[in-house]
């Protein structure tokens, strides 16, 4: 073998290679990165969740309690004992799979966000992918027509989707949509004469309907979906286009843009093959922050339709002290921002060459 | 030339599938099913489903149709207390032995006939458990040591219940119509005990009862499905299904009942009902309710502490104002301790808006002007705005407030430490019997710190009153009937008028309901409120 082919080989399988030190490095920054957000989160909330003046055990007992059974609970929550070590047990506990019992609904908190989560994912997942399939030509097509009649268009939607209260707008989207119009049914993930007739398996609503076969109630949750998901891809998709226009401007104003067309390249080819591409490390970016801050969970959006999601769950557990409820729900939503942050991070190397290293 | 290229093909296909469900009308419109009565309610305060724990608003109304209780106030007449699994009560002449015969031929839904084990099972698994509501019990001088001996079953239909306090038999069997008087199924709740918890880990989300609904499905924030029970002793409910869902926007939930999406809200807003006046298909229904707001001021604080000053305050409150306007059709003035409607109410309101008045017994007790105090109140409607018209007027007579809005979490804490100055909070009776607010708002036998008597009003307010403690403990033993209601309105009055608190307004619930719903019945207590009669024409 040559020393060409050695070195190519060589380098091969330092691509390739689990074993390989850059392989092992990246582990090990993944195995950090987890670390340190699951320690952070937990110690920020839990110390934060201790410090409030919201009473815990007010919130288990009520405010009528007997002093007696105020002090049975106490100590039964372990408040007794120095917070070091009631962080100590809490993340012990964690470790094992445990992340203690919420006061609200009586259930482990890890089973409450199986049960709650996917119904944020369902929802942030439809308005992100509208988000991106509508916000994303807006943008473009704002760029290379600025200044034109859709241009301001576009940047009036951005302004209107960016700054309009989507508490007000989901009640007058019920209002219009299901109220007036009756195209769309009002709150609710679905119908509730439907409830329990689909067996929770992935608890995606959608998905378990389609699976089982339960074609009804699949068309009943797709039609409940609509107008949540509409407002937070309005808000979505008004961030998603603006950032776009931004960035593509920037990159039309470039040389290479300007070398292309004197090329006779066609507009398609200078628009989506060069500059579209240079934008495309930047817009994962905000795709992914978007889709992020979807996953935390609306609480406004929730509330207005009675949508049963983790934004409403941590919202309700935060104002009735169920710190367990409050630090689970955080650490899925930290988790979400690192597994997105390292989705965003695989896909830069897959568009960009250079990220590759 | 239109040039349809397969690109517009896929887009239009993926339009279309978009928009098939908002095509179909019946997703939009649906009726509620003839055999199920939706409700659209807030029920983000349910903590549990065990009736040895539960003490929150919407608990208490579902376990109320879940179980039946050994005494009970029944919905063909709200007034007199009867029994539930109990056919009868025999009272022992010194008051202190109760034995009740229990009904024959009942059972649970599990099947299990309900026997007076299960009975004796239930109170003494609320002393065991010793949850929230066990003051109501404890205050018959049971607890963990003598409870097996206090309360036992000594044949298959008779239960003896041994009092050991100066408490009237006629209170101990009101306060039986309590939650916690709730019969449970002893054999089902045991077999899933884990760690001798008395199966309250499984019983908090499920249920083990005898009434004419059983819990079918709770998913917290979600929804409670009950499901008739066809083997009730007062026959099976009309309707099948009862669904409570978890609706917390109360705009939403005018647009449910409005669209027929809901059969019947209950969170409305006064504008929202006055919205619905136009709407021939929606009906409202007013329930008086039991439900209290009061001010109260803190005695340990030297100006408040004033007799005078107390009095001034029930002179600056606008009652009329506030129920003619922004609490219209939702709230009545009402004065004293204990509900309008109920046996024992004192019904006089001799107080009105008088600033005048106010200034006067003010400068009585040597106010000179410049106080600056606080009024801690609830961070919801209408709790704000009642502190806002109090400290309107507070301003006038130069006493500056500053309001504190907070999450009952944060309050409640601050209310039992005793650090409130003004507070303006809300109270139910955890039971239909004048005790059960004569023991919050007159008694306070130990005024110190280390007492820590943080359930009664009277010791968060750090008032203490000898007299007003001997009549409370008079009227709770009295055994006759006339004259314990004397004694309770001669209270009510007192307290009225030398106590740190200023009742201010009774609730009135306000449910909107499909003009095709009928028998809906809601009395005067959180928990006496009935499905069972429901119908759909």
């Amino acid at each position: 073998m040559s020393d060409e082919a050695k070195s190519e080989e060589m380098g091969r399988s330092r691509r390739f290679s689990p074993f390989s030190s850059r392989a092992l490095k990246r582990i090990g920054n993944f195995l950090f990165t987890v670390s340190l957000t699951f320690i952070g989160l937990t110690a920020i909330t839990f110390i934060i969740g201790r410090v409030m003046p919201a009473d815990p055990v007010l919130a288990i007992v009520g405010d009528r309690a007997p002093q007696e059974v105020y002090d049975a609970t106490w100590l039964a929550l372990g408040l007794d004992k120095p917070l070091l070590q009631q962080y100590g047990i809490y993340i012990w506990n964690t470790l094992q799979g445990d992340l203690g019992t919420s006061i609200m609904t009586a259930r482990p908190v890890l089973q409450d966000l199986i049960h709650f989560f996917p119904a944020t994912l369902e929802l942030a997942t439809v308005a992100t992918l509208a988000g991106i399939f509508i916000g994303v030509p807006m943008g473009v097509f704002a760029a290379v027509h600025q200044g034109s009649l859709g241009d301001h268009i576009v940047r009036i939607i951005g302004l209107f989707g960016y700054s309009v209260p989507i508490f007000w707008l989901g009640m007058v989207a019920l209002l219009v949509f299901y109220a007036k119009l009756s195209w769309l049914p009002g709150p609710g993930r679905i119908e509730v004469y439907y409830d329990g007739i689909v067996e929770p398996v992935t608890r995606f609503i959608l998905l378990d309907a389609a699976l089982q076969g339960e074609w009804e109630i699949f068309k009943n949750a797709l039609a409940h979906l609509v107008l949540p998901a509409s407002m937070l891809a309005t808000f979505a998709l008004a961030y998603i286009a603006r950032m776009t226009r931004s960035f593509m401007l920037d990159q039309l104003n470039q040389e290479y843009v300007l070398t292309a067309r004197v090329k006779g390249l066609s507009e398609f080819s200078v628009i989506w093959r060069h500059a579209f591409r240079n934008v495309l490390v930047q817009l994962i970016t905000i795709i992914g922050l978007t889709y992020a801050s979807l996953l935390e969970g609306s609480v406004l959006t929730e509330t207005v339709f009675a949508w049963p999601g983790i934004g409403q769950y941590i919202t309700n557990s935060l104002f009735n002290a169920d710190m367990n409820a409050v630090i689970g729900g955080t650490i899925v939503v930290g988790f979400c921002f690192v597994g997105i942050n390292m989705l965003s991070d695989a896909l830069y190397r897959f568009v960009d060459p250079r990220a590759r290293g | 030339m239109l040039k349809i290229t397969r690109r517009h093909l896929l887009a239009t296909s993926l339009a279309l599938a978009l928009a098939a469900p908002a095509m179909d009308a019946n997703l939009a419109s649906a009726e509620t099913p003839p055999d199920m009565l939706v409700m659209a309610k807030n029920i983000g305060d349910i903590i549990t489903m065990d009736p040895a724990e539960v003490f929150e608003f919407t608990a208490g109304e579902v376990i109320a149709n879940v179980y039946d209780r050994v005494m009970m106030f029944e919905l063909e007449d709200l007034t007199t207390l009867v029994g539930g699994v109990t056919e009868n009560a025999d009272i022992s002449e010194d008051g202190k032995t109760i034995t009740l015969k229990i009904r024959s031929g009942q059972t649970f839904h599990s099947g299990n006939p309900l026997r007076a084990e299960d009975v004796a099972f239930s109170l003494q698994r609320v002393i065991k458990l010793n949850k929230t509501p066990v003051f109501i019990f404890t205050q018959f001088g049971w607890n963990l040591d003598n409870v097996d001996s206090m309360v036992v079953a000594t044949d298959e239909s008779t239960v003896k219940l041994t009092i050991d306090a100066e408490i009237s038999p006629g209170l101990v069997l009101n306060a039986l119509s309590a939650g916690v008087g709730s019969v449970v199924d002893k054999e089902l709740v045991l077999s899933h005990e884990v760690d001798s918890d008395l199966g309250y880990a499984w019983l908090r989300t499920n249920s083990a009862g005898s009434g004419p609904y059983q819990l079918k499905t709770y998913k917290a924030n979600e929804l409670v499905m009950l499901e008739s029970n066809p083997n009730y002793r007062h026959g099976a409910p009309a309707i099948k299904r009862v669904i409570l869902r978890h609706v917390p926007e109360p705009s939403a939930q005018r647009l449910l009942i409005e669209k027929g999406d809901a059969d019947m809200v209950r969170n409305l807003t006064p504008d929202q009902i006055k919205g619905l006046a136009g709407n021939n298909d929606v009906t409202v229904n007013n329930y008086p309710k039991a439900g209290l707001i009061y001010l109260a001021s803190n005695d340990l604080h030297p100006f408040l502490s004033h007799p005078k000053v107390r009095e001034a305050l029930r002179y600056v409150i606008d009652y009329e104002g506030m129920a003619n306007s922004f609490l219209e059709g939702q709230y009545q003035i009402h004065q004293a301790f204990w509900p309008a409607g109920l046996w024992g109410a004192l019904e006089e309101k001799p107080f009105n808006f008088d600033m005048a008045k106010a200034m006067s017994l003010l400068t009585e007790a040597g106010y000179a002007g410049g106080e600056n105090l606080t009024i801690d109140t609830l961070n919801q409607s209408p709790f704000q705005e009642i502190a806002q018209v109090i400290q309107q007027n507070l301003s006038q007579l130069g006493i500056e407030t500053e309001i504190i809005l907070s999450e009952g979490k944060t309050l409640w804490p601050k209310y039992r430490a005793r650090k409130h100055e003004l507070i303006i909070a809300r109270w139910s009776p955890d039971y239909v019997d004048p005790h059960s607010n004569a023991d919050a708002f007159a008694d306070n036998p130990d005024n110190r710190a280390e007492a820590k008597l943080t359930g009664k009003l009277a010791w968060r307010t750090g008032w203490f009153d000898p007299d007003i403690n001997a009549i409370t403990a008079q009227a709770a033993r009295e055994l006759d009937l006339g004259q314990r209601e004397k004694l309770y309105k001669d209270l009510q009055r007192k307290v009225q008028r030398v106590g740190p608190f200023s009742i201010m307004f009774q609730h009135n619930e306000q449910v909107a309901l499909r003009n095709n719903i009928k028998g809906f019945v809601s009395g005067s207590n959180f928990d006496l409120v009935f499905y069972r009669t429901v119908t759909k024409e």
